[in-house]
């Protein structure tokens, strides 16, 4: 397996420039292949090394997946280097999806830029030292300098410089200060000074591993590199961490003196973020705030706007009226005027039959046009050809799909990624996922999982994705299951919170009193019934501070355009997928296979059934159903119940299949139903 | 035996015993919370979720860790 030639020299620096290129089987050397020299960003998370990426790479930057894992790493180009970001990591290892992808393109990296925070050098030092005694040739740059300064810090540079052997540059990102000299500060990049006592031990190791680097690896038990070799990791690691966490208090004993701290507004917040008494009443406000703008404004407003008035009765009647012009269709025309109290109300409506498209009759086409003449319309095709409604009919891929993705969803995922990055760099969610911990343990997950848990509020499809920063495979298991089964997204909220408005103060009570209690129920039984125990809190808490907007910007664009780049074509899938059924009459005969079901043992309405069905395409359609059914308020409950725990849309099941494999997501899926109907069952038992 | 899952709001104290599993101490060791590191608890929250903070970073622990972690508290 080791075929490459050994080097000899008796000084470890010396063999280090070139050593990455030699071990085998890295997925990282073909995903990073350049000509370029490779120029490698690592820090602890949040230190600002994004800011550092663009300000290196400037526009053109690519985002992909790390080959094997869910992890993205961004990739752009100086005149100079290849240069990467990596996830933020508080230590060269193996302990997460995230460390393993980082330490890859680490070891493939020929210059380390290490961003670190200077308010938190305890914390990032380690990880500094760490790529010191790879044996990485780096340099440091001592970032958030404004916030040091701000919090009483005095930093002597020259110092740290000296001790850790590397260049060290100060700068305060967001404000460009010290990037003047950021391309002769890597140009100086070199190997810095080591763990003697380490030194001589990675030194009997070299010889069997071919570079420090992964000599330190095995020595710190790293099995993977181990492996790659064909050794057994070694068992220092806990001796070793505890050296170099020794050996970074020496060092900021020497480097750092603190005056008198101030106490500012933000560090104000942060306390009250998670005191016991103040926690609750501070997310209560924030999750209002988050309503008003998430749920009102875009959920309401904007998408009203997008997808009512540019979807339904612009951009859809203009792509159907192409295809009707050659295709057989009825056209429904509905007048719409505005009633006493300003509602839309339909005026009169009329049918028009084109048997041979719209194109060959113009006269008809002429009689359709004065009678849609002046107002609004809403416009219903019913093409004949099986082919057009595959394409352009009710759940048409080009019609309703595109309607549904960029008129429907693009506004709710930006409006939730704007959100999310504004939490996430205010430094508030590390503080929500602390406050909620203990209510979370219960359902055997810990309070990281309340990032996916809102999210789902805005997509289950989006926030199923983002489970892949759960800490272990059993705790995504359980926050999907939960979110499959219990969380209502945003498009089914709008319709859900719209009929219990009509069904009244008890129903609302009722309706959610059941979901909540499924809630914690699915999740304590999986948390007894899986094997294993879940990974406990622990975090450290960035300071709290005010958003950059640019920052902000910035993340939410590379978030929106990666969700939607990995959920679009499953969107189109499914619609494809049901407007088959919907031709071949197989969304028919599952109606009718539903119905008895319905009436008999939900104890309502048969055509409920065709509600449940629509579910299937997309949440938002099956409760939007019941809109026309004059159910009574406790009918509501049990409607609302069912289609609330009914199965997820299809591109929220293709993505599940895609992140837990098929079996589990298919499992899951199958749970829905019997889950649905069965709670929906004993409702209508209950309160019928 | 004290653990930190014992620590109230104010108090200070030294650690003198960290989780058994490996992993999961090299991860307690990199953040800070080693064996003779000095401690202050800024908050405890119903149910034991601890937030200490040690060399001037602040560290947020779910209550099944904090109670794996063992400490001796400075006298007032
Ligand atoms: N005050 C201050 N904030 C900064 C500085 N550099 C970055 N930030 C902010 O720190 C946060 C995290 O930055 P980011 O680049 O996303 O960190 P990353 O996780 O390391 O990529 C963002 O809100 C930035 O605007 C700085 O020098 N000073
Ligand atoms: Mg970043």
């Amino acid at each position: 397996m080791n075929d490459r030639s050994q080097p000899s020299s008796e000084d470890l620096t010396d063999v280090m420039p070139h050593a990455a290129h030699r071990h085998v089987d890295s997925s990282a050397m073909r995903f990073m292949g350049s000509d370029k020299k490779k120029l490698v960003l690592v820090g602890n998370p949040n230190v600002g090394k994004s800011v550092f990426f663009n300000h290196l790479t400037g526009l053109y930057v690519d985002v992909s997946n790390f080959p094997g894992t869910t992890v993205e790493v961004s990739h752009g180009h100086h005149p100079k280097f290849a240069v990467f970001d990596t996830p933020g990591i508080y230590g060269v290892s193996s302990f997460n999806d995230e460390e393993r992808v980082a330490r890859d393109i680490i070891l493939e990296a020929d210059i380390v830029l290490n961003v670190v925070d200077a308010v938190h050098l305890e914390r990032d030092l380690f990880l500094t030292l760490q790529l010191i005694d790879m044996g990485k040739k780096m340099v440091v740059c001592l970032n958030m300098m404004d916030e040091a300064k701000l919090r009483g810090l005095t930093i002597d540079v020259e110092e740290l410089s000296n001790r850790l052997g590397v260049p060290v540059l100060p700068t305060t990102a967001i404000h460009r200060t010290g990037f003047d000299g950021l391309d002769q500060h890597i140009a100086q990049a070199c190997t810095g000074t080591s763990d003697s006592r380490l030194h001589r031990q990675l030194h009997d190791l070299l010889n069997r591993v071919g570079s420090q680097e992964e000599a330190l690896m095995v020595l710190e038990g790293d099995s993977v590199i181990a492996e790659r070799h064909g050794i057994e990791p070694g068992d220092e690691r806990e001796l070793i961490y505890v050296e170099r966490r020794n050996r970074v208090n020496r060092i900021l004993d020497r480097v750092v003196t603190v005056s008198e701290q101030k106490r500012t507004l933000a560090h104000t917040l942060g306390r009250i973020s998670i005191s016991p008494r103040w926690g609750l009443p501070f997310l209560l406000v924030v999750l209002y705030g988050l309503y008003l703008f998430v749920g009102s404004f875009i959920a309401q407003d904007v998408v009203g706007f997008t997808e009512k008035t540019i979807g339904d009765r612009i951009f859809e009647p203009f792509v159907k009226d192409q295809v009707a012009r050659i295709a057989a269709v009825d056209i429904t025309v509905e007048k719409i005027g505005l009633d006493a109290a300003g509602k839309e109300t339909t005026l009169g409506s009329r049918v028009f039959s084109f048997p041979d498209g719209t194109g060959s009759n113009g006269n008809l086409k002429d009689e359709m046009s004065k009678y849609r003449d002046g107002g609004t319309n809403n416009l219903h095709y019913d093409f004949k050809s099986p082919v057009a409604v595959v394409f352009f009919g009710e759940f048409g891929a080009f019609s309703m799909t595109v309607t549904y993705l960029l008129f429907l969803l693009l506004p709710l995922v930006l409006g939730f990624y704007v959100s999310l990055s504004i939490l996430e760099d205010s430094g508030y969610l590390p503080r929500l996922a602390t406050f909620v911990d203990r209510s979370l343990n219960g359902l055997g997950l810990n309070g990281r999982a309340i990032i996916p848990l809102i999210l789902g509020f805005g997509c289950v499809t989006m926030a199923t994705i983002t489970t892949r920063l759960l800490g272990s495979d059993r705790e995504k298991r359980i926050a999907t299951t939960i979110l499959q089964f219990a969380i209502p997204c945003s498009a089914q909220l709008a319709v859900i919170a719209a009929l219990l408005a009509t069904a009244g103060v008890k129903a609302t009570l009722i309706y959610a009193a059941v979901i909540f209690t499924v809630f914690i129920a699915i999740g304590t039984a999986l948390d007894k019934a899986l094997p294993g125990t879940s990974s406990p809190l622990l975090l450290d808490l960035p300071p709290m501070r005010l958003p950059r907007a640019g920052n902000v910007l910035q993340k939410t664009w590379t978030r929106t355009l990666s969700f939607m780049k990995e959920a679009t074509p499953w969107f189109f899938v499914g619609a494809l997928a049901v407007s088959v059924m919907q031709v071949t009459g197989v969304l028919d005969s599952w109606t009718k296979l539903l119905s008895p079901v319905t009436t008999g043992w939900l104890k309502l309405p048969a055509e409920a059934s065709t509600a449940f069905v629509m579910g299937l395409v997309r949440r938002d359609f099956g409760a939007a159903g019941l809109y026309q059914m004059h159910l009574t308020p406790m009918q509501v409950v049990v409607a609302l119940t069912t289609i609330t725990l009914f199965v997820p849309c299809i591109a929220s099941l293709m993505v599940m299949i895609k992140e837990r494999g098929a079996r589990e997501g298919l499992v899951i899926w199958a749970g829905s139903w019997v889950l649905a109907f069965g709670i929906g069952g004993l409702v209508a038992l209950a309160v019928l | 035996m004290t653990t930190l899952y014992d620590v109230r709001r104010g108090m200070a104290g030294t650690i003198v015993g960290l989780p058994s599993g490996a992993e999961l101490r090299s991860q307690c060791i990199r953040l800070g919370l080693m064996i003779g590191a000095s401690f202050q608890c800024l908050e405890r929250l119903p149910g034991g979720t601890i937030v200490l903070e040690t060399h001037r970073q602040e560290i947020a622990l779910g209550n099944a860790l904090a109670r794996e972690i063992e400490v001796v508290m400075e006298k007032e």
